[in-house]
């Protein structure tokens, strides 16, 4: 066992403190549990741990070696090397919540450069920094909606086209609140495009309606008349993004949006199996005070040079004590921190030439697997940004396990959440997939539908 | 520091003025001077509420801190100084005049009784 301090360091504060010896400070801990016999292999050598590590890591397929094709929320986008050597400086990556500027002023210019570029990306006037991921942001939005009515209204709908994970995550925070009702998800609603259906369930007890955009089926829908029905009725909106289609896409703070929240996770955040993440989270000056977290604002110091404060954290524990709703400490700053390298490398025409290249893509890759005989393209008449739903003429399970043979990842069965689409599969093409790979997916295709 | 004569008080701050049954609330010069520079007040009632003292009458940011405005009384809400939530600076400025939180009309006169005069409030708090 490593411990820095020596036998007689050990006796002189076990004296201090009146106990005999170490083992007496764990009697509250049953004797059974005390000190158990652990099964253990015999020891190895460094370098034979790290042969079986190895040979276990390689037992995983990744994206590095397979074709992927499997969007549904986290997307598979170059990351430039200068991200992660930036990211890992000691300065970032060890920083704690800069509550004294007087040190961090690194950290929290960072920060603010994310707000700016996430107010910009979404078209509203403040981001916080950050959520954990899009899933959380969006309970963080249903819990903002909630107590911006003061608790009086009660319904909260959700589009049937938000990611089933998003609403799953939803319903988990408020399980425990008796006046929160999560609804308008249901197959009866349905996912027409028209959102009629959605739309006809907003009254004067609607505390929120929550959209996406591109939805989970990448389609592109005009909410302005969903938007419209629900400032009528008092209710607020909020709209899940895709970072990336807001290259090319019209941001939600311009067609009335009081919440964008999205997973940040395209923007120069690696898979990872499936996180750390980063949930964005953008609103109107409105409800600027109902925001969790912390706001950094730049000002000047004492001698009038350019400085970075934490300008506002009006809900969190440190202000508001045992009244706070919301903790969120170090949240995922360093992942707020990756965003902002990547956007910043990027720069606005970069950044519209990785969204314009996702979407033309995209848009090749579905024109050439509709024309495969049996494979039809749902939603068609839709506009849709880089992911797309393709009708499948054999199981979905079965296709994509044949496609594995071919390294293929071809997609994601639908099925699963959406019985109305069992058959269908959703494509999803980033900048990272080229033109020969999707003539790949097109030839796999037609043999493993023509066996 | 200002004590009203005319006021009650709460020991939690608030003052009361009551003209034909209905009670005017605000905060006293005590608390305005204890928070120092008011950013933000946050009303968590609305026009038209039955509210119960004790209860949340809204919420205060100072530079420094957030604390909670409490309901000295009880009855329905009829007015609330939306001033207050566009400047809350004048809760500093003028916490007896244009500060003025909200009006409720009163269910219990009695409850008026448990509250302070201006020379026991004055005493609670400078001693």
């Amino acid at each position: 066992m490593f411990t820095p301090h020596t036998q007689k360091d050990v006796e002189v504060m076990l004296k201090t403190i009146g106990v005999g010896k170490v083992e007496d400070l764990f009697t509250e801990i049953p004797e059974k549990y005390r000190f158990p016999e652990l099964m253990l292999p015999t020891s190895l050598t460094e370098m034979e741990v790290a042969d079986e590590l190895e040979g276990i890591a390689n037992a995983n397929g990744s994206t590095k070696s397979l074709l992927n094709f499997i969007g549904a929320g986290a997307y598979d986008h170059y990351v430039p090397a200068a991200v992660d050597m930036l990211l890992r400086r000691g300065e970032f990556y060890t920083a704690y919540t800069p509550y004294q500027p007087e040190i961090s002023q690194g950290t929290l210019q960072a920060i603010f450069e994310y707000q700016s570029l996430i107010s910009d990306l979404t078209g509203m006037d403040v981001a916080n920094a950050s959520h954990y991921d899009g899933a959380t942001a969006a309970a963080e939005a249903v819990i903002l909606a909630y107590h911006h009515h003061k608790g009086k209204r009660t319904k909260f709908l959700l589009s049937r086209a938000v990611n089933p994970q998003y609403r799953e995550v939803v319903r988990t925070y408020t399980r425990g609140s008796k006046d929160i009702t999560i609804q308008g998800d249901d197959p009866e609603t349905g996912i027409d495009a028209s959102m009629e259906k959605l739309i006809a369930q907003i009254d004067a007890n609607t505390a929120l309606v929550m959209v996406q955009y591109p939805d989970f089926f990448g389609r592109v829908i005009d909410y302005k008349p969903l938007i419209e029905a629900a400032h009528n009725a008092g209710a607020l909106v909020a709209v899940a993004v895709n970072p990336t289609a807001l290259g090319v896409l019209t941001p939600p703070g311009e067609f009335g949006a009081d919440i964008v929240f999205g997973e940040g996770q395209p923007l120069g955040i690696p898979l990872s199996y499936g996180g750390p993440y980063l949930g964005l989270f953008a609103v109107t000056n409105d409800l600027l005070r109902k925001i969790s977290g912390r706001l950094v604002g730049e000002t000047v110091d004492n001698a009038g040079r350019l400085a970075y404060v934490l300008t506002l954290t009006a809900r969190e524990q440190h202000i508001r004590r045992e009244k706070a709703s919301s903790n969120i400490c170090t949240n995922q700053g360093l992942m707020a921190l990756a965003s902002t390298i990547y956007l910043s490398l990027l720069g606005k025409q970069g950044f519209e030439a990785v969204s314009n290249l996702c979407f033309q893509k995209a848009h090749y890759a579905a024109k050439q697997i509709s024309s495969i005989q049996g494979y039809t393209q749902e939603f068609s008449s839709q506009p849709f940004f880089h992911e797309f739903v393709i009708r499948s003429p054999q199981p979905v399970e079965h296709l994509l396990e044949d496609l594995r043979a071919y390294d293929i990842l071809g997609g994601y069965d639908l099925g699963k959440d959406y019985p109305e689409l069992e058959g269908c599969l959703l494509i999803a093409v980033t900048e990272k997939i080229g033109k020969e790979d999707i003539d790949l997916l097109h030839d796999a295709l037609i043999e493993v539908t023509h066996d | 520091m200002n004590f009203p004569k005319e006021l009650k008080f709460a020991q939690t701050d608030e003052w009361v003025r009551v003209e034909n049954g209905i009670a005017t609330v605000g905060i006293s010069d005590y608390a305005q001077d204890a928070l120092s520079d008011i950013v933000y007040f946050e009303f968590s009632v609305e026009v038209g509420d039955q509210v119960k003292a004790g209860g949340q009458l809204g919420q205060v940011d100072s530079a420094k801190a957030s604390s909670e405005v409490m309901l000295p009384v009880s009855g329905v809400v009829t007015e609330i100084n939306e001033a207050v939530s566009d400047d809350a600076e004048i809760l500093n400025k003028d916490p007896y005049g244009e500060g003025w939180l909200l009006r409720i009309k009163m269910d219990d006169p009695a409850e008026l009784e448990e509250l302070l005069s201006a020379e026991a409030y004055q005493a609670y708090r400078l001693g």
